[in-house]
């Protein structure tokens, strides 16, 4: 078992490095940081300023020395001007050349400044993970407990009306992606002029003018029902359909299985023998799948983020993407590829510790 | 003129008995659902015969529920079209009446396979399945729509009117000249445009980019599958880890990462469809050289068309005039991608091989320990052709069956893409931009986003059918 988990850990730290390797590289082509001496310079920049910008702030190094630089396993780049005056990656403003420490990266938690936003990355980075963290956290609460009893109950009984009727959902469900739901949700549940909203207005169901809020901007610092109920909703209905399908096909493996079969004939209740035989082989799998998921719905949250302006995680990749802030985008990609591994890792031990079958010499 | 109604004259009609319709699905499915849940079957005993239960009674009555719902929308949709004149036809009866290629199409379609069944292999079996039938029809629809869009639509999907500013569906269509259509179906968005008529003509771009994409997807994983499933050892580490590393990205960021402007002005996607779009050719070629090189008459005109013709579509696709990329003449260039279709083609593919390459990697690994194979070893057949014409052809069940949700999926795709901005050039009429301009408006005006939205999920909803069909036929033998 402790070989099984080094070699998935030493695997994950080299998957990890080269997925940042490879973001680096895309962030740092000559365009990008030629758009970045001008927004961070001045936009007239001539070519020749530009070079001796990129020269003066340590872009112009080989790619893998940057890497090395910003990892924080290469010392930092010091630049000494013409004047003597020395900066350099290491060196804030304020502190001597000889006082600064040698290495600064990743790995000593200097993350960089965020150009857009003007605040340390790393500090943003974790703020904007905890606003996501409670939308995820909510759309498992939500989601995990529908699809498994979902799965479970039209996989109990296969090829019955319930089973047809439920599996048509889900699949309904998967083929919905987000920015439809999402967009038909705020249509018709949160539009004072169409759907629901105005006829529970005017029987006098609801306080005010919608049912549900548009927007879930005001969930930042206060979650009510009103806000956050569709961001939630939205994200939890597309990965619903998949995980319950997941769970009925483990489902109907199980019911055809020899042991209940068995249970059967000694004259269990159905009853008994879904809830104390089958369920619990049921969910191995599932759980595999509701860990994989996360890729997904970090995907998911990109879109339902920026459609309800929820200013989490993903909103806040569009806005490093869409304003080419090469540091914060590095950090943000560090924090998701760290998501997806370790996720990854995650359902790969529990799926050994749960399946009994499964033994890693 | 007068704004269309949406049903027309049929609406005094058929609305009450809709509606009921609609009441009474609702209610008996749900009562179904709950009874069925709770009401165990009273198979005690040694009888054969088991009493009808509640829940029995109740999906007796959705069935018929549900007939008598599907009977009404069938009347709005026929009596639409049997209606003269666009003013008694309604909104839904005009756009039955627009469809008309397509319900045409549709028919023969389905009386042909269901005549044929016997004969048409996994396609026949598919016409006996209620959940694939469905699946292949909403599919069908949207190809035949793709197809015709031409005669369907009203009118052209950048065409502007004056007056027509986010107007409700039916308004009729200002200053409108003879031979024109006189109203805008679904109304007009943002830009005065005709929604019905740019969700039409979003089909054709939808039902052409997400199959073409999906297959070159398929080419790419097939052609680096199936060696790496065959031979293992470090080509099948190299692969798999790579493979592992792209599906570890988070796919929106890798397309901001791919679709941005500097990242375009470098060349790399350019230089990614240098690479990914030789993956058919490569693959053809092998593919026939493997089986017929004992032919040498046969097996050169055979390449010499593969990589003949595969060598022009490959150059003429990559050669744009005014990039560094223009090596071929004027008249020899086949055609010029418009904005950034390439880019978002190339992304689309790339994003979707690892997985395809995981699955069928899979597979081979599977079926390589099968007797076949080592027949075909043991009679000294060559390593590709064991590959390609031993091994894959016994994959191929699965392989469809990915291949209908995997369109699927490369639309959503798109669409998100489009919903992001990075898509095709913001005026083009495909589904995900259609959104992503609409929603900017999403609390004043819905009706230029539900339609698109619609389209979107039923054809995905088709393909996730299709695909649940094959599936279940294909495990039948």
């Amino acid at each position: 078992m402790a070989i099984f988990l080094l070699r998935r850990v030493g695997m994950m730290i080299l998957t990890a490095l080269c997925l940042t390797f490879i973001v680096f590289f895309l962030t740092n082509l000559y365009p990008n940081l030629e758009k970045l001496a001008k927004s961070e310079g001045n936009q007239r920049m001539t070519d020749a300023q530009v070079a001796s910008w990129l020269d003066r702030n340590g872009h112009s190094q080989p790619l893998l020395v940057k890497y090395g630089q910003w990892l924080g396993v290469a010392p930092g780049f010091v630049h000494t001007a013409e004047n003597g005056t020395v900066t350099g990656r290491c060196i804030s403003t304020g502190t001597a050349p000889e006082d600064a420490p040698r290495f600064c990266g990743v790995l000593q938690g200097e993350w960089g400044m965020s150009t857009v936003a003007g605040e340390p990355v790393l500090d943003l980075t974790l703020r904007r993970l905890g606003l996501t963290a409670w939308l995820m956290l909510w759309v498992m609460v939500v989601m995990v407990p529908m699809a498994l009893i979902l799965g479970v109950l039209s996989g109990m009984r296969e090829g019955s009306g319930m089973d047809r009727s439920l599996s048509t959902f889900s699949i309904a469900s998967t083929a919905t992606p987000e920015y439809v739901s999402g967009v038909i949700f705020i249509a018709f549940l949160a539009s004072s002029k169409y759907g629901l909203s105005p006829l529970l207005a005017d029987l006098g169901l609801i306080d005010g003018k919608t049912l549900f809020k548009g927007s879930a901007a005001s969930a930042m610092n206060d979650i009510t029902f009103e806000n956050f109920t569709l961001p939630v909703i939205t994200i939890a209905l597309y990965g619903m359909g998949y995980i319950a399908r997941m769970t009925r096909a483990s489902m109907t493996e199980v019911m055809t299985a020899q042991y209940i079969r068995t249970a059967r004939l000694k004259g269990q209740s159905f009853r008994a023998i879904v809830l104390k035989h089958a369920l619990r082989n049921a969910l191995i799998a599932p759980f595999t799948v509701i860990m994989l998921q996360f890729p997904w719905l970090l995907n998911g949250v990109v879109i339902v983020e920026t459609l309800f302006n929820y200013k989490g995680f993903g909103w806040t990749v569009v806005l490093a993407a869409s304003n080419n802030d090469i540091n914060l985008l590095l950090g943000l990609s560090v924090v998701a590829v760290v998501v997806v591994l370790v996720t990854q890792l995650i359902s790969d031990v529990g799926y050994v510790f749960l399946n009994p079958r499964i033994r890693v010499s | 003129m007068d704004p269309l109604t949406w049903t027309g004259t049929l609406g005094p009609f058929l609305n009450p008995i809709f509606l009921v319709a609609c009441a009474a699905l609702l209610v008996t499915a749900l009562a179904q659902a709950v009874l069925s849940a709770f009401v165990t079957t009273g198979g005690s005993g040694n009888v054969l015969s088991v009493a009808r239960t509640p829940a029995d009674y109740a999906g007796v009555a959705t069935k018929g529920a549900f007939y008598l719902f599907l009977a009404t929308a069938l009347a709005y949709l026929i009596g639409g079209i049997v209606v003269q004149g666009t003013p008694n036809k309604g909104i839904i009866g005009a756009i039955s009446t627009q469809l008309l290629p397509v319900w045409i199409a549709l028919a023969v379609t389905f009386a042909l396979s269901i005549t044929f069944k016997k004969k048409l292999g996994l396609w026949g079996k598919l016409m006996g399945s209620t959940i694939g039938a469905i699946g292949a029809g909403m599919v069908l629809f949207w190809i035949f729509t793709g197809l015709f869009a031409e005669i369907i639509a009203t009118h052209q999907p950048l065409e502007i009117a004056s007056g027509m500013k986010n107007k409700l569906p039916g308004t009729p269509l200002r200053g409108a000249e003879e031979g024109e259509f006189q109203w805008y179906l679904l109304g007009g968005d943002a830009l005065t445009r005709d929604v019905f008529s740019r969700v039409v003509h979003g089909s054709t771009w939808v039902m052409v980019i997400a199959p073409l994409a999906t297959m070159f997807a398929f080419m790419v994983g097939i052609s680096l599958g199936v060696p790496a499933g065959f031979f293992g050892g470090v080509l099948d580490t190299i692969l798999s880890f790579v493979a592992n590393l792209i599906l570890a990205f988070p796919v929106i960021l890798l397309f901001y990462l791919l679709v941005t402007p500097e990242i375009v002005d470098t060349g790399l996607p350019i230089y990614m469809a240098a690479v990914l779009f030789l993956f058919p050719i490569l693959f053809l070629t092998v593919l026939f050289n493997s089986k017929f090189h004992t032919q040498p008459a046969v097996n050169y005109t055979i390449l010499a068309v593969v990589i003949g013709g595969g060598g022009w579509l490959y150059l003429s696709l990559l050669s744009t005039p005014g990039t560094i990329w223009n090596f071929l003449p004027r008249g020899v260039d086949l055609f010029n991608l418009q904005g950034n279709f390439l880019i978002v083609f190339v992304s689309v593919v790339f994003v979707n091989s690892p997985t395809v390459f995981r699955i069928v990697r899979g597979l081979v690994l599977d079926i390589k320990t099968r007797d076949y194979v080592a027949a075909a070893h043991t009679r000294g057949e060559g390593v590709w052709y064991t590959m390609l014409w031993e091994i894959l052809p016994n994959a191929r069940g699965p392989l469809i069956v990915d291949f209908c949700l995997r369109i699927g999926y490369t639309t959503i795709l798109l669409g998100t893409l489009g919903f992001f901005g990075l898509g095709l050039e913001s005026e083009s009429p495909d589904w995900g931009s259609t959104i992503n301009t609409g929603r900017k408006l999403i609390a004043v005006y819905i009706h230029p986003l539900v339609p698109p939205a619609l389209a979107l999920m039923s054809l995905v909803l088709g393909l996730n059918l299709l695909a649940d069909g094959l599936r279940e036929e294909s495990l039948k033998d």
